[in-house]
């Protein structure tokens, strides 16, 4: 009998839930609206969204999308509610582009606030922030002011790297850039080198690279200069606090370069409902406030030149971007995705 | 009209209902299938040289060590344990054989993380073991590294024996006293008993609760990403984010597919003799035998280590990080939402599923189906992996919203937008295709264990089709039908990948929350949803436990 009581009690729950979501397809017409498909945790993009819909009154939907953005707004076709794509890897952006369902955009505003090689010719896409990748190394046991990506592959290290899975999007990028410096013969040769080097499995996420090396399982790693922010402002409590307090930054740089950056961009979508308004969220994030937003909440570099950076992150030291075309480096990820399968570099 | 010809057409039309209801339910199920093989075919093949030589066989071996060390521990974890609690008596006994079900509840993300979190050298399990050894450098302790292919064979064992526990304890209950007396009259000792008659006759059970483990070690991606192990679904994933190659992961998840029927195939060898039917009599729980002073103590620790590996320990290292973070934070307010949102969409994919399940299994009973084709076509969605069936069922969606609303456009010149694409309705039939294998399997199973005379016998006396399904069928399958209902709910509340891509905006679950969280990097601010995962899940498991005890008396 019990049975019987909980299905009847789940035909009225499925009743409810079709309710509701017919009523999330039903079009919002009444205010103003701007959907987003992000691939970054709405978390983090909170801050600018909720500035925005006070400053216009335009209210952002958001939905984090891990993976298979490209698809669903495809599938999705011309009646898509998506406005805006936003993505955190290049890669990912490009994608997107290549897909077909992404639209060029024209605004002087864009255009006068991000440099030239940050953003789509045709405006089809742009970065509104970017990360660099970095050394951490331990404040104890290395004492070191400068090192080159290069260096990593030297036996010096053996046994003392950390970092995560080659295969992820951070790394996949950073190996590309090594390509289109290097050439594959010579990225493959630096990936063995590495790979010999690892202290651990390539595996788990950036932050892991400084709790590791506070618990002395190695002595220097590779990760994203924004995760140093994060935990060493206490935002991700005291325990991260300790991971951040033990290990140096030391910003690298090509032998022959500067130094590696990934963005995080949007598109405007093909299908855009509310065009407007998402070339208006667009704007709204390089204006000094967002880009603002972006280097506090974040610690993020700003794209736009002259934009304040946290002091954390300006502690560092100046950065000094790779000057390789993001475009080219974008392409040369499948090459990289190859050596990394190749050399075996997560096994 | 005769009341005999009313009855025949009425048994006609609904065989004919039930057939056709079945057929449809199976092509739902082949839709998100048949599209990946559209798309795979529109891939040009280009990256199987390098995948070949570079990917392929290592993720293969990878996968087949996971299921192979999976297989063994579930197996042998479940199987051992069922054993105890079913046909011995020892203190304790009452307590373990609901409480070895616990580790269902917790997701196998949710325990990679956990684990990894506890025994790195500043977790507390080392921290504790420096401080009692007196040493002082983390350097100076060797553990076991977890994240590695052992690594992830134990904890996606620990996490997974329930399923063939579940399934091997009832089994070794219906086995009933009468078989294991006789063995016993006969001179037979425990472990003979064991071995020659309980184990052969439980084979066909066990082999669906090894399964349904295993297909949940092929599916998982979550664990095997954290733990760095390289399995085939990983490879489906960076072909398709990193070489942007949709149509090339779609035909390394077909390749996959392959190896998923293999596991089914073997499941049905499994279940070849299953005409074990009992034969009406009702049945006594087995006897259970005493065990002496130390064979009791061996059987409660038996039984102590999986529930301690399996639950205690990640349950309470959660709950210690949630309530570190509590501290921090405070309590996170979307949390109670996206519990109300999990727990609805649940509650509607399970009862969806079981639903159609039924059909079938009733489908395949009445005859009204002749061949086990159309239930093995509607326990295909298992077999994919969550992220490529979703990406599989975004054409077809889209296809029926665009049809839809052309239609409406034309009709009343309105257009209806997506209706499904995006909207909770999308999810919902991502679950029931992803785990409808449960209810088909376990009603199908649970039909065979009702002879077929009882149906004969009824339908003499002049009981209608309807009848024998109302009056004898339903009330013979109860446990069999809370048994699938409850593993559904729970499959669905841990579904992860699948969920991420069909959500609705806006919207969000527990377990996409705390794969957000995974994602930054800041597992400890997930653990608040973690825990709740693992609580929402409590009720159905402990259920679970009530219900596949045999009725009594």
């Amino acid at each position: 009998m019990a049975i019987r009581r909980i299905l009847g009690t789940r035909r009225g729950a499925l009743g409810t839930i079709l309710a509701a979501s017919l009523a999330l397809a039903a079009p919002a017409s009444a205010e103003e609206v701007v959907n987003v498909y992000t691939t970054r945790e709405v978390a983090l993009a909170k801050p600018l969204f909720d500035a925005f819909a006070e400053k216009t009154g335009i209210k952002v939907n958001a939905v984090f999308v891990k993976d298979g953005l490209a698809e669903r707004v495809k599938a999705e076709g011309a009646a898509s509610p998506a406005d805006l794509l936003m993505t955190v890897d290049v890669g990912n952006l490009m994608d997107l582009v290549d897909q077909g369902v992404t639209q060029p955009v024209t605004s002087d505003v864009l255009s006068k606030a991000i440099p030239a090689n940050l953003r789509g010719a045709n405006g089809e896409w742009f970065a509104l922030s970017m990360r660099a990748r970095v050394a951490y190394a331990s404040k104890d046991r290395v004492k070191l002011s400068a090192i080159t990506y290069e260096d990593f592959a030297d036996p010096k290290w053996k046994g003392e790297i950390c970092i995560r899975s080659g295969k992820h999007p951070y790394n996949v990028a950073l190996v590309a850039a090594y390509i289109v410096h290097h050439g594959e013969a010579k990225a493959e040769e630096w990936l063995k080198g590495v790979k010999a080097n690892v202290a651990r499995k390539p595996a788990g996420g950036d932050r892991d690279v400084a709790r590791d090396i506070l618990g002395d399982l190695c002595d220097i790693g590779l990760a994203n200069s924004y995760y140093v922010g994060l935990m060493r402002s206490g935002k991700g409590g005291p325990d991260q606090e300790k991971w951040g307090a033990a290990i140096n930054v030391i910003v690298p740089t090509f032998q022959n370069g500067g130094t590696h950056v990934n963005i995080s961009g949007a598109s405007v979508a093909k299908a855009s409902p509310n065009k407007a308004n998402a070339v208006k969220l667009l704007e709204y994030l390089v204006s000094p406030e967002a880009q603002a937003i972006y280097a506090q909440a974040n610690y993020e570099y700003p794209v736009v030149p002259g934009a304040p950076i946290d002091p954390i992150i300006a502690a560092f030291g100046p950065l000094k971007v790779d000057q390789v075309d993001l475009v080219a480096v974008a392409k040369a990820r499948k090459a990289a995705t190859d050596l990394v399968d190749k050399v075996g570099f997560d096994n | 009209m005769s009341s005999a010809v009313t009855d025949r057409s009425d048994a006609a039309d609904s065989g004919r209902a039930l057939r056709w209801g079945a057929i449809a339910v199976a092509v739902v199920v082949l839709l998100p299938l048949a599209s990946l093989v559209w798309t795979a075919a529109h891939g040009s093949g280009d990256l199987w040289p390098n995948l070949l030589r570079h990917v392929l066989p290592h993720a293969l071996g990878q996968t087949l060590l996971l299921v192979i060390g999976v297989g063994i521990i579930a197996g042998g974890i479940g199987t051992g344990t069922a054993w105890l609690v079913a046909v011995c008596r020892f203190p304790g006994r009452g307590i373990f054989e609901w409480a070895l079900l616990l580790p269902l509840a917790i997701p196998t993300y949710i325990q990679a993380f956990v684990y990894v979190d506890a025994v790195h050298p500043l977790g507390p399990i080392p921290t504790l073991i420096r401080g009692l050894l007196g040493i002082s450098s983390p350097r100076g302790l060797w553990l076991p590294e977890v994240r590695s292919l052992p690594g992830c064979i134990v904890l996606l064992g620990l996490v997974l024996y329930p399923y063939v526990y579940l399934t091997a304890r009832a089994a070794f209950l219906v086995q009933g006293s009468s078989v294991l007396e006789a063995a016993r009259t006969l001179g037979a000792g425990a472990w003979e008993t064991f071995f020659r008659i309980a184990l052969p006759l439980a084979r066909p059970a066990l082999a669906v609760g090894v399964t349904l483990a295993l297909m949940e070690t092929v599916n998982d991606v979550g664990a095997s990403e954290f733990l760095g192990v390289q399995t085939l679904t990983l490879s489906i994933y960076s072909t398709w984010l990193n070489r942007s190659s949709l149509p090339g992961a779609a035909q390394i998840a077909l390749f996959m597919l392959v190896i998923m029927m293999g596991l089914v195939m073997l499941e049905r060898w499994g279940r070849r003799h299953l005409s074990v039917a009992n034969v009406g009599a009702r049945l006594r729980p087995p006897a259970r035998r005493d065990l002496t002073a130390g064979a009791a103590g061996l059987a409660m620790l038996a039984c102590f280590l999986p529930l301690l590996f399996g639950f205690l320990l990640p349950a309470g290292h959660l709950a210690h990080m949630a309530w570190a973070r509590w501290q921090f934070h405070g309590f996170p307010v979307s949390v109670a939402q996206e519990a109300l949102n999990t727990a609805l969409f649940a509650a509607a994919g399970t009862s969806v599923a079981v639903g159609a399940g039924l059909l079938i299994a009733l489908a395949l009973r009445t005859g009204a189906l002749r061949s086990g084709l159309v239930p093995r076509l509607a326990g295909l969605g298992y077999a994919v992996p969550g992220t490529v069936l979703a990406v599989g069922l975004l054409v077809p969606l889209a296809g029926f919203d665009n049809l839809v609303s052309a239609a409406s456009a034309q009709l009343f010149g309105v257009p209806t937008g997506l209706l499904l694409s995006g909207s909770g309705a999308a999810l919902v039939i991502a679950y029931v295709i992803r785990f409808l294998v449960i209810p088909v399997g376990g009603l199908e199973a649970g039909f065979g264990k009702i002879t077929p005379s009882l149906d004969m016998a009824a339908r003499s006396l002049g009981e209608r089709p309807r009848g024998v399904m109302r009056r004898i069928h339903l009330p013979l399958l109860r446990p069999a039908l809370g048994t699938a209902a409850l593993l559904v709910f729970v499959d669905c509340m841990k579904e992860l990948p699948a969920t991420l891509m069909l959500r609705p905006l806006n919207f969000e679950t527990l377990a996409s929350h705390v794969y957000a969280e995974a994602a930054r990097g800041t597992y400890e601010d997930g653990a608040i949803a973690a825990l709740l995962i693992v609580l929402v899940g409590l009720a159905p498991v402990i259920l679970l436990a009530r219900l596949s005890r045999p009725a009594q008396g």
